[in-house]
């Protein structure tokens, strides 16, 4: 089993709710697809290919600020639990993590990962640098991406042609190669069922929409993730002025949607958050997906200022750990363990208590 | 529809402009949208990307009309890859695959991005040298270590362990 408290703060920097706009904005991210020119894309290397990549990218790691105290993993060599772990954390892609349906681990995919910034290796493309932010912050997310890559770039031959920019392995990314996610809660615009309306909008802008875990999930607990469709054809800033421009949108429909069901609805929103947070409190068996759609109604009722007993870094906390690798890791079981959900509620009823009990509130 | 600008030709490019908060309405042929800098087929995330590789398809078949002589090449020399091995997996063989297949990606790409020209950061490999940065700890070391040997890079593993040695660790 991996430990992940190696990690600074456990790699959850990223969900200590103190970036701007934490209230519905839980993280930023910020990915660069990058190539080395003298191997080919992964749909056509080999094994010696794949281990020269992580050769070379671990030395030039290496030298670099961004990564010099890199933790390094290699997935072939972890259990499925912990490759889990690493995708409930954010810290590598369905993909890179073998949990797909073939559920293979490519041969050489491996994660470096210092501070917010992580480097996958051997996934769709050679490196797929990231950046990770608390809350909506796309100016610090590509400043430290973007100091990697020049890091990297400078002792890394990467894959570049004059006319068509960065070279990735499916032309989608090339250019750029720049993807920046937003992971917001919309809980107000799924209430008010304007949330397929303002989806289409964005679609219709260029952007794109996926779930929690990324492309064809579910949104869980009222978490969508917004980001740019294409890499090509405008500048870095370009694409993440337009993408903030559309988030700040996003965050204002969302704020009047609130506004909405406060002023209509307001007993309904009241009796829906305080249920939610009763349940939380209260019950034996918790599946996730149920735990999830209770937890966005908390923190609805945290972001409206009803609940004072609970705050979003420990709302964050219970999103993390509930998952099914976390939790299976947490209580020392096996993830399709029949008592799966009764440890979920008692660990969502402990968490909670000794939270309200820290903020002085009676149960 | 004609196009708004030559009032000649088919207009097959529909563009919707707000400047200034104005709302403007253009429809143009291929030629003079490729004038006014606009590429043609636009339409972001309208179409997926199955129906850019079929329309590649069909870039083949016009291919195969052509005169002996100016046909592309089939296989990328630096790859092996095919225009089909694409077609199929949707992704390409190696960096070169692009200079390969260029005018056939260059048009996908148009129809993808909107533009096949990255004007964003050029790619240059040189720089500044790195900022002081506390050492790494022995944790650290010790992963990087794992993944050296793994990867048979002796000369940087032996590097790490003598700086593992050097910090107290057993290496």
């Amino acid at each position: 089993m991996i430990d992940l408290s190696l990690l600074p703060d456990g790699g959850m920097a990223w969900l200590d709710a103190s970036g701007p706009a934490s209230h519905l904005v839980l993280s930023t991210r910020i990915r660069l697809a990058r190539n080395l020119s003298r191997y080919p894309f992964a749909t056509r290397n080999n094994l010696a290919d794949r281990e020269a990549i992580l050769r070379d990218v671990l030395q030039a790691a290496r030298e670099t600020v961004s990564l010099r105290n890199a933790l390094s993993f290699r997935l072939e060599g972890l259990e499925r639990i912990d490759r889990q772990l690493l995708h409930e954390r954010h810290l590598v892609s369905k993909e890179l993590a073998g949990l797909e349906e073939q559920g293979v681990v490519r041969p050489g995919a491996a994660l470096l990962v210092q501070d917010r910034i992580g480097v996958m290796l051997n996934e769709e493309d050679h490196l797929r640098l990231q950046g990770l932010r608390s809350g909506f912050d796309l100016e610090q997310a590509y400043q430290d991406v973007d100091r990697l890559d020049d890091e990297l770039g400078q002792r890394l031959p990467f894959a570049f042609h004059p006319e068509f920019g960065y070279l990735t392995s499916c032309p989608t990314n090339v250019g750029t190669g720049l993807r920046a996610s937003v992971l917001i809660h919309l809980p107000g615009l799924v209430l008010t069922k304007e949330i397929s309306k303002v989806l289409h909008g964005l679609v219709q802008v260029g952007l794109t929409y996926r779930g929690l875990y990324g492309e064809g999930s579910d949104f869980v607990g009222n978490l969508i993730q917004l980001s740019n469709q294409t890499t090509l054809g405008k500048s870095e800033q370009e694409l993440l002025d337009h993408l903030g421009k559309m988030v700040r949108q996003v965050i204002e429909y969302e704020e009047q949607a609130r506004q909405v069901l406060l002023r209509d609805a307001r007993t309904i929103v009241e009796d829906k958050i305080w249920r939610a947070y009763g349940m939380l409190r209260h019950a034996r068996v918790l599946t996730f997906e149920e735990t999830m759609q209770m937890l966005s109604g908390v923190r609805l009722g945290v972001g409206l200022g009803l609940v004072d007993r609970c705050g979003l870094y420990a709302l964050n906390k219970l999103m993390v750990h509930t998952q099914p690798a976390h939790l299976a890791a947490l209580e020392g079981l096996r993830s399709d363990d029949p008592d799966m959900n009764v440890r979920r509620a008692r660990l969502v009823r402990a968490l909670l208590e000794d939270e309200a009990g820290r903020r002085g509130q009676s149960p | 529809m004609r196009c708004s600008q030559c009032h000649e030709r088919e207009a097959v490019v529909f563009l919707t402009q707000i400047a200034q908060d104005q709302v403007i309405k253009l429809h143009l042929c291929e030629r003079c949208a490729a004038e006014r800098g606009v590429e043609t087929s636009a339409s972001l995330g309208k179409t997926p990307v199955g129906t850019f590789l079929a329309s590649m398809g069909k870039g083949l078949e016009a291919a195969a009309a052509l005169p002996a002589g100016i046909d592309p090449p089939e296989a990328c020399p630096s790859c092996g890859a095919t225009l089909s091995d694409f077609r199929e997996s949707g992704r390409l063989g190696c960096a070169a695959c692009y200079v390969t297949f260029e005018s056939a990606l260059r048009d996908l790409l148009r129809r993808l991005h909107g533009s096949s020209r990255h004007i964003g950061k050029r790619y240059a490999a040189s720089g500044e040298g790195a900022a002081e940065l506390p050492p790494p700890s022995t944790i650290q070391l010790r992963t990087q270590l794992r993944l050296a040997v793994e990867t048979e890079n002796f000369e940087l593993a032996a590097q790490l362990r003598d700086q593992l040695r050097s910090l107290g660790g057993d290496g």
